[in-house]
């Protein structure tokens, strides 16, 4: 069963592609890994997918509905939530309210009833929280709760967002390299997260340049280069494709 | 019919007017995305510092070169004082830092010179020149002629000189400027002293048949901006079409609806504009990056 | 136990309205005071739009206006209570907020900014010329609300200033109650994380127009209540209630105090509505004060002056 497609998707800046033709399939409690060179394109593919950007060409079907360039929130509310390669954190609110905005559709109500402080306003709030700090724990984040976010590390902060994503329940997620800058503690924590999270149904898209991660809790890679799909497969039949290695090889020895 | 035209030439030269205003704030945004609401008080500085220069015994001519040179030092100063100390600020702190400006100027040109309205002798004077029933002062010629003269320089400029180049490199992409080599930091100060240079030509030229005081740069700017945002923010081409359209409609407003309520064609047009197509006539959609 | 920021707000303001009155040197001060309360209402207007939602209007006056002259006309031509006025100027601001905002707030920062200078502009150019309905410039009377009088009857004898000074003191905490119910709740928090990541905030589901539009309104009401309390307390208004001077002041006075900070922004108020009243020169050098305090503000210190302190006093909290 499909959950998210993606046909066909593309987009250019300026007159250059940076994404031609990509299409692939998610289905749920999968793990698919998009993977490429620096520069690939595997962000650009995230901001289409999520509505950031409009797509120059393609579709985006999410549970049979065509989502192509819908605005986020509307993706949203049809369950898909993201993080981001260059973090988005709320800097000045606590690590609880950044989790809580991730909330924002299941506790949000009338402007009024919260501008009179009415007991349905406060319940909602208060339903959040409890959610909210329970997610914090999941992802070791509980005894910052009330630290302003914009204090903590890079690693934590990374966590943060994926606590801030999971807070939507969502069927998609999309992990744009959760685990960049961590260590590799922090690493094999963010490992087992993603894998608890896809065994509860949820379909995961993830980028991530740590391949020992890749290839070990991928269902199925997709591989990028120049913006173009020049692979696809299971881990072991990815890592033996001439093509991929050759990419790989190429831009290392570019950027030596 | 010889009404239709008299409006049409009147429009016409109040538009060449809003042309160069809008065409100042192209050039800021242009080269730092900066939205200068301070751009109707060059007009107000180019006009004031003519006619007390002027008064003070100068030579018109003088007196009008002065008050470029001077307005365009005014400019040079904002940018430095205010706009590059706080580089990347969000829009609402530049918002309030530009408006900030304007009101300063607006405070010390009240203070410095007067709260009087002022006018001088129009270049070539005062008789009436007769087209087709309608008939047009000398003075509306130098003002759109002299809007001619700025838009064909500054198209040699960006496009026969290497500076010029290098400012239109900046506004598409400051990183890559900077990476070629191109001093963004005096790109910046180039535009702002263009700017307020071209705003302030404008008051020179149109002080004769419009009068000034301390106080006519707010409408200006925000007739300005009308007149950028129908063209399509950002485009030089925008801006002068922009321009001439606003001065049109405000012309044909005055002359048929009603002069009260000319000054409200501008924001009429704001709001058309925004409602039906936000991107204005010549301008280009933009992806910020994520 | 540690205050929260409302209640802390809340007894700062009610100690300041009761304790205030007993250092005053003359009845005189009655009336300044219910000026700052009326100038801290439509900046609380301002930090819901600009300090949390990170919008910037350039016309609120526009909407005082509109509140003003509700008071004034309806009442003469509609023979509505003024208090049923007040409410009318608060519906036909808000309208007009909603239709003004609605295509704007999907676009960049600045087009509000631009698009609200210009409302304001068209509201004191109707007010001025249409002469027949408003009296143009040179004002109009506005009739007595009657709430005095009332008092009165019960037993509350208050002079003209002190019923103002105490009406306008406590209509600012109702305010001020109402802004920050919206902070805590999940509608603040919404907007705040727009303030902070706009692209984040889409991602988990924040509508971000249609939250930049429901705070524009609310800020429109607030400068349209205070605009009906002003005419109210004068009865007697002039266009100059809806001119760009005064939105402009209501800009400088929240950046002042600290423009997403609610007794910030209303220390901003009552530091320049006292101003004038106590340097009498000032109002020859007002917009040179009103643009150097913009200018330097926002350069030097981004929070305003009342967060900047007590981030000094108090050490690294908010
Ligand atoms: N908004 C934009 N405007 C212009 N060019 C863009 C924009 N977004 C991305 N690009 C270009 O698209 C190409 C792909 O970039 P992208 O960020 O998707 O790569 P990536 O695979 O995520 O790389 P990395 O591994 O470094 O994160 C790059 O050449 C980039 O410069
Ligand atoms: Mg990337």
């Amino acid at each position: 069963m499909t959950l998210l497609s993606i046909e066909g998707l593309g987009i250019s800046f300026g007159g250059i592609a940076a994404v031609k033709n990509v299409s692939f399939r998610v289905s749920p409690g999968e793990i698919v890994s998009v993977i490429g060179p620096n520069g690939a394109g595997k962000t650009t593919l995230f901001n289409m997918i999520s509505g950031v950007y409009q797509p120059g060409s393609g579709k985006v079907v999410l549970n049979g509905e065509d989502v192509t360039a819908m605005s986020p929130h509307l993706l949203a509310r049809r369950g898909m939530s993201r993080t981001f390669q260059n973090l988005q954190i709320f800097q000045t609110m606590s690590v609880l309210e950044n989790t809580l905005a991730g909330y924002h559709l299941q506790e949000s109500g009338p402007v009024l009833a919260d501008l009179l402080n009415l007991p349905s306003s406060r319940r909602r709030a208060r339903a959040a929280e409890e959610g909210a700090r329970a997610l914090l724990k999941r992802v070791g984040l509980e005894r910052a709760a009330e630290r302003e976010a914009g204090s903590l590390s890079y690693g934590s902060l990374k966590r943060l967002e994926i606590a801030r994503a999971m807070a939507l329940k969502p069927k998609v997620l999309l992990l744009d390299e959760p685990a960049a800058g961590c260590n590799a503690v922090e690493t094999e924590e963010i490992d087992h997260l993603i894998a608890e999270i896809a065994a509860s149904g949820v379909a995961i898209l993830l980028v991530e340049h740590d391949m020992k991660m890749v290839m070990r809790i991928s269902n199925h890679i997709v591989v990028l280069d120049h913006g173009e799909k020049i692979a696809e497969g299971d881990p072991a039949t990815v890592s033996r494709d001439p093509a991929v290695i050759a990419a790989y090889l190429g831009a290392e020895h570019a950027a030596g | 019919m010889s009404e239709l035209l008299q409006f049409l030439l009147s429009g016409v030269t109040v538009g060449a007017v809003y042309a160069l205003v809008a065409l100042g704030f192209t050039i800021i945004y242009n080269a730092s995305d900066v939205v200068n609401f301070a751009q109707g008080e060059f007009v107000m500085l180019g006009g004031m510092i003519t006619f007390f220069l002027h008064a003070a015994g100068a030579p018109l001519p003088l007196a009008a070169v002065i008050a470029i040179l001077a307005t365009a030092a005014i400019g040079v100063a904002m940018n430095k004082l205010t706009i590059e100390p706080a580089r990347g600020a969000p829009v609402v702190s530049l918002v309030i830092i530009t408006i900030g400006v304007s009101i300063l100027i607006r405070g010390a040109a009240q203070l410095i010179f007067d709260k009087q309205i002022h006018t001088y002798p129009a270049f070539s004077g005062d008789d009436p020149i007769h087209i087709l029933g309608a008939t047009i002062l000398p003075q509306s010629l130098w003002v759109i002629l002299g809007a001619v003269a700025v838009f064909i320089g500054l198209w040699l400029f960006f496009t026969r000189t290497l500076l010029g180049r290098a400012v239109l490199a900046t506004s598409n992409n400051r990183l890559a400027a900077q990476l070629v080599g191109i001093n963004t930091t005096f790109v910046m100060t180039l535009s702002f002293a263009l700017s307020a240079g071209i705003g302030a030509l404008a008051g020179v030229l149109v002080t004769p048949i419009t009068m000034v005081s301390y106080d006519v740069g707010l409408a200006l700017a925000l007739k300005g901006f009308a007149a950028a945002m129908l063209g399509g923010m950002g485009n030089p081409k925008g801006a002068l079409v922009g321009g001439l359209v606003l001065g049109l409609l405000e012309g044909l407003t005055a002359g048929y609806l009603s002069s009260q309520y000319k000054d409200a064609a501008a924001f009429i047009v704001i709001l058309a504009v925004l409602f039906f197509m936000p991107q204005g006539l010549f301008g280009r959609k933009s992806t910020d990056r994520v | 136990m540690r205050l929260s920021v409302k209640s802390a707000t809340l007894l700062t303001l009610l100690a300041f309205v009761v304790v205030a009155p007993l250092f005053f040197p003359s009845s005189f001060y009655y009336r300044v005071g219910a000026l700052i309360f009326v100038n801290g209402l439509a900046v609380t207007g301002m930090v819901i739009l600009t300090g949390w939602a990170g919008q910037i209007s350039l016309g609120h006056a526009g909407f005082a206006g509109i509140g003003a002259y509700a008071c004034a006309l309806a009442p003469e031509h509609l023979g509505l209570h003024p208090a049923l006025a007040v409410l009318l100027g608060a519906v036909i601001s808000a309208v007009l907020a909603w239709l003004v905002g609605r295509p704007i707030l999907r676009l960049k920062g600045y087009y509000l900014g631009v698009a609200s200078l210009g409302f304001g502009i068209l509201v004191s150019m109707v007010l001025n010329n249409e002469r027949d309905l408003t009296r143009g410039p040179d004002g109009i009377d506005v009739a007595d609300l009657g709430l005095r009088g009332l008092l009165k009857d019960a037993g509350l004898d208050l002079s003209n200033g002190q019923f103002w000074y105490f009406f306008c003191g406590f209509s600012l905490m109702l305010g001020a109650w109402f802004a920050l119910n919206i902070f805590n709740s999940p509608t603040g928090r919404a907007l705040r994380a727009l303030h902070g990541s706009e692209i984040a905030a889409r991602t988990v589901g924040i509508d971000v127009p249609r939250l930049k539009l429901q705070a524009f309104v609310i800020s429109a009401v607030y400068a349209s209540v205070a605009g009906s309390l002003l005419a109210l307390q004068n009865k007697f208004i002039t266009p100059d209630v809806a001119g760009f001077m005064h939105s402009v002041e209501m800009v400088t006075m929240a950046v002042l105090g600290g423009v997403s900070s609610v007794i910030g922004a209303i220390f901003g108020a009552a530091v320049l509505t006292l101003l004038p009243q106590v340097l009498t020169v000032f109002a020859e050098y007002e917009q040179l004060v009103l643009g150097l305090i913009m200018v330097l503000v926002m350069i030097f210190l981004r929070e305003g002056v009342v967060p900047s302190f007590l981030r000094k006093f108090r050490g690294n909290e908010a």
